[in-house]
């Protein structure tokens, strides 16, 4: 018996070592990532960083002749991601939270299956073709690149990730809320509008959150679509940069190259941040 | 039946059959008169239809549409198969099972959910009032009174569940159906919305889903008895405890099946 007791836990202990060691392998890769991105990105993180715009390949050249830091910022990146992402959530959070009410409401209904099928569709699709899509859609008739339609494919990458969302949030709503609503004799616009969706605010914001947070890094739509921009630019319907694209710039850019560190540095932060104020609403959702 | 009786009845079933699944009932021809101002509890073994029944009272099963409901519900002589279901659950308030006060909502806002969802906006003073009369009829009141902007679910169960008999009660029902409001309360609470229930008498009608025998007899004036899907009898409380008709009823009033 005392024998038994001692294997068990044995098994037990050494079940659990092994358990540490796998993630701790799985996670060597990320840690490794993170670290060389901040020992290599940190120094040219400083005030001018987030103030100017990006350098020309001039400018870093004779920074780096003489031995200092490269000049300038990704400000352009930075203004440009904010439009576009706000362009994509304007136009992705109503759409998706209304097709998301309609799939937990009518879950079996025809229309249901379309806009299933479809959101899948969108989710398969490779970003690049969401690009050629909207370039075709939006840069062609416009006749120029645009942060409009930059947004534009952002907010068809976003639709999926917030139709889902809403919709798993709103079905886990006990249906006791629903019929509370309509035993007070609410129709059933007002029990959606100002029942179900007021209690399931945390759930949605959350999701928009993550949704935002997985397309702000997007690089290949923004090529065919925002082109990109030296310069700080809010009006939308002329080329934009973003972040992603600053980095791909800077990459290809021999002189510019040492920039990409702090710009993925910049963009792993917010994207960081993100995900943490997600996952702080839905604990304090749990706890509440 | 004489005339003075029949202004009396506020709730009528006509031969009310309610199926889920196409050629199964799970209420059968159910045929019953409710009178004004009275309490009536409806029992039966589990899954004889007695939620079935009370919620077909307030359209509860239209949000789900293979349910089906034959016959006729007349509250105060309307047809309420054949009226707008808002007006109909205007007149006919429920209280669940399980509390579900709303998640979003503070206490006082709770209370006039009924007027503030509907869109009817009344004057801050005349919402005070209704929130203290309908606080002050479960009995809430006094322990609430300094905390009416709390969320109403930090309440406990028992409070939760009064909260909702006064969310119900603010709309000024005439008929209020409950289906086991205390079965997921202690004895102590259980007792305080038994007295609440009483007290109410004189305003509303009531209908109660209970599976407590000993709390049908301490507050109904009637007394229904179903079993799978036929209302087996119906009578005055003191006479089903004391001498009811049908064989089934007596065992399962003994506690013989059930
Ligand atoms: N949503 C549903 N879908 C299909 N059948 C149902 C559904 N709800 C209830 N039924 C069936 O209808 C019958 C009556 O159910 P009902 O809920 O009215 O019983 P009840 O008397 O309230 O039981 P309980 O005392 O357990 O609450 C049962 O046989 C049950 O299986
Ligand atoms: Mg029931």
């Amino acid at each position: 018996m005392e024998n038994k007791l001692k294997i068990r836990k044995f098994k037990d202990k050494a079940f659990f070592i092994a358990v540490c060691a796998f993630s701790a392998l799985a996670a060597v890769p990320l840690v490794a990532i993170i670290v060389k991105v901040v020992m290599k990105g940190y120094k040219q993180l400083n005030m001018d960083f987030f103030t100017e715009t990006s350098p020309t390949t001039f400018e870093a050249m004779i920074a780096k002749a003489s031995g200092s830091l490269i000049p300038g910022g990704v400000l352009n990146g930075l203004t440009g991601t904010l439009i576009m992402v706000g362009i994509a959530a304007v136009i992705s959070i109503p759409f998706g939270i209304m097709c998301g009410v309609y799939l937990s409401e009518k879950p079996k209904a025809a229309f249901s299956g379309l806009i299933r099928f479809l959101s899948e569709l969108i989710q398969g699709i490779p970003s690049i073709i969401v690009g050629m899509i909207v370039y075709s859609w939006i840069v062609l008739p416009l006749g120029s690149y645009s942060a409009l339609a930059g947004g534009v494919s952002l907010a068809i990458m976003m639709l999926p990730l917030v139709i889902r969302s809403t919709e798993e949030t709103l079905k886990m709503l006990p249906s006791s809320l629903k019929e509370a609503g309509l035993a007070l004799g609410c129709s059933y616009k007002s029990v959606i509008l100002k029942i179900l969706l007021p209690s399931a605010a945390g759930g949605l914001f959350t999701g928009v959150l993550l949704a935002i947070s997985r397309v702000m890094g997007e690089t290949a739509p923004l090529m065919l679509t925002a082109l990109g921009s030296t310069l700080v630019n809010w009006d939308v319907t002329a080329p934009t940069s973003a972040l992603p694209l600053l980095i791909w710039e800077f990459y290809n850019d021999p002189n510019l190259v040492d920039m990409i560190w702090s710009s993925s540095l910049l963009l792993l932060v917010i994207v960081l941040l993100l995900n943490l104020a997600a996952k702080a609403i839905v604990n304090k959702r749990r706890t509440a | 039946m004489d005339a003075e009786t029949q202004n009396n009845i506020i709730l009528k079933f006509d031969d009310v059959s309610i199926s889920y699944t196409p050629g199964v009932n799970a209420v059968k021809n159910v045929t019953a008169d409710i009178r004004k101002n009275s309490i009536t509890a409806i029992m039966g073994p589990s899954g004889c239809g007695k939620s079935t029944l009370l919620r077909a009272v307030n359209r509860m099963h239209e949000l789900y549409p293979h349910i089906t409901t034959t016959g006729k519900i007349l509250i105060n002589g309307i047809d309420i198969l054949k009226t707008d279901p808002i007006k109909v659950r205007r007149m006919a308030g429920m209280v669940f099972q399980r509390p579900n006060p709303f998640p979003t909502m503070s206490i006082y806002q709770n209370v006039i959910a009924g007027y503030s969802l509907n869109g009817i906006n009344l004057p801050k003073q005349e919402k005070d009032a209704i929130v203290e009369e309908c606080l002050r009829n479960v009995g809430l009141w006094d322990e609430v009174k300094d905390s009416l902007n709390k969320k109403g679910t930090f309440l406990s169960g028992g409070q939760q569940q009064r909260l909702c008999i006064a969310r119900a009660l603010a709309l000024k029902p005439d008929v209020l159906l409950m289906d086991e409001p205390t079965s997921a309360l202690d004895p102590i609470a259980t007792n305080r919305i038994e007295d609440l229930l009483v007290g109410l008498k004189d305003q509303l009608t009531i209908v109660i889903v209970t599976h407590n025998m000993s709390q049908a007899a301490r507050i109904s004036d009637y007394s229904m008895f179903m079993y799978l899907g036929d209302l087996v009898e119906f009578d005055s409380t003191q006479k089903m405890f004391t001498n009811p008709n049908d064989k089934r009823t007596e065992e399962y009033l003994n506690g013989r099946f059930g």
